[in-house]
């Protein structure tokens, strides 16, 4: 599990974002967040990589997941 | 077939699972999330208990609170239908499954309401947002619109003007929030109020890129260059799964009386869904408590 890629996309008032980085926590899935409330430069890749304007964002070996659903992230994640 | 299903994850589903589980009913817990509409509420002063608490603490509070119970829950999918049997209701979920029980509490909530105009969904998550304290920080020195006149528009308002470069607020009635949010938003030097206004389009390829309004009065059209838009209009019912089956009212919110039955033998509705007087936490949870209640007595008298 740990050889996958997950990458999150948050600002620090987001309670969604929250959900999502409890979510990976609680299943042992590591993960690396990027606050783009500050991280200019992980907005940018946010919005030109995975064409997305909200948070979080998610990005699973590459796929795209926006907003904290849980089904799908099981599902992309093999839980 | 079980003997209860409740709909709902939100204070009005939570409430009713803790008291279904203490009554031993068979039941099953299903909702597309936890915590609801309270998930995106900032501070909650008026929930008895807790003189402040992020409406996120406080969920994750009801949430460990129903973990207590042996009750079965699926969470993470949403519920495609509801229908009537011979003696029950079979609930469908989005991966198909189906799950039937003698009675049903819908307490389903209530979502953002759309703007229904061209482009919104087209550039949803693309610069049109319906979460102010999610998506503002990513608009940081642009200029945007908020949209709406309520009290959740001028507090969006309020909180850009300090992040953006220029807020355009545009609401299609006067003001309608509590003085004190409107007093706040005319002193912004950096906001223009559009009032009776309405949105006919929001315009971009791959983003936001502008909003086209009309002014109500003179049928004037104007087009507002912005990065992001905030729809803060209301909310609507999560209702869907039961028109056709319950009566709703013209706001197409599930009707109740006062023991939360919605005139269909076996199935009850809470919370914001219904036609409850106020939408509020402390409602919301008193009503899953009535609501499985009731759902108990009827179950007992089969």
């Amino acid at each position: 599990m740990s050889a996958r890629e997950v990458k999150v996309y948050s600002t620090p008032t987001c309670p969604w974002c929250r959900k999502v980085k409890q979510f990976f926590e609680d299943n042992g899935i590591e993960y690396k967040d990027f606050n783009v409330a500050e991280d200019s430069a992980a907005r940018e890749e946010m919005i030109n990589k995975c064409k997305q304007l909200a948070v979080p964002t998610i990005c699973i070996d590459g796929e795209v997941i926006v907003g904290f659903n849980e089904a799908q992230l099981k599902e992309k994640l093999g839980l | 077939m079980r003997e209860l299903i409740i709909i709902g994850g939100g204070p009005a589903g939570m409430t009713a699972a803790v008291y279904t589980a203490r009554k031993r009913i068979d039941a099953l817990l299903l909702s597309k999330d936890i915590g609801g509409q309270v998930l995106t509420t900032t501070g909650v002063e008026n929930y008895m208990g807790y003189q402040y608490i992020e409406g996120f603490e406080l969920m994750q509070k009801f949430e460990e609170q129903v973990k207590l119970f042996p009750l079965e829950k699926k969470i993470g999918q949403g519920v495609a239908g509801l229908s009537q049997l011979d003696a029950g209701f079979e609930v469908t979920i989005d991966n198909g499954e189906s799950h039937q029980a003698k009675a049903v509490i819908v307490a389903t909530g209530k979502r953002p309401r759309p703007l229904n105009v061209p482009g919104e969904e087209q550039l949803r998550g693309r610069g049109v947002t319906y979460c102010a304290i999610c998506d503002g920080p990513l608009f940081t020195g642009q200029k945007v619109a908020v949209i709406g006149g309520g009290n959740s528009a001028l507090e969006a308002a309020d909180d850009m003007v300090k992040i953006a470069q220029y807020v355009y607020l545009v609401s299609l009635t006067p003001f309608t929030g509590d003085r004190i949010l409107i007093d706040k938003v005319r002193d912004a030097s950096n906001l223009t109020a559009f009032l009776e206004h309405e949105v006919v389009a929001i315009e971009g390829e791959s983003r936001v890129e502008a909003i086209a309004i009309r002014d109500l009065k003179s049928g004037e059209e104007n087009r507002l260059q912005v990065g992001g838009v905030f729809i803060e209009i209301g909310l609507i019912p999560n209702s869907e799964l039961a028109s056709g089956i319950a009566r709703l009212n013209e706001l197409g919110e599930i009707e109740v009386n006062y023991a939360n039955e919605t005139g269909i033998p076996g199935l009850f509705a809470a919370g914001d869904v219904t036609n409850v007087l106020e939408k509020q936490i402390v409602v919301a949870a008193g009503e899953g408590a009535k609501a499985s209640l009731q759902a108990h007595k009827y179950i007992q008298r089969l």
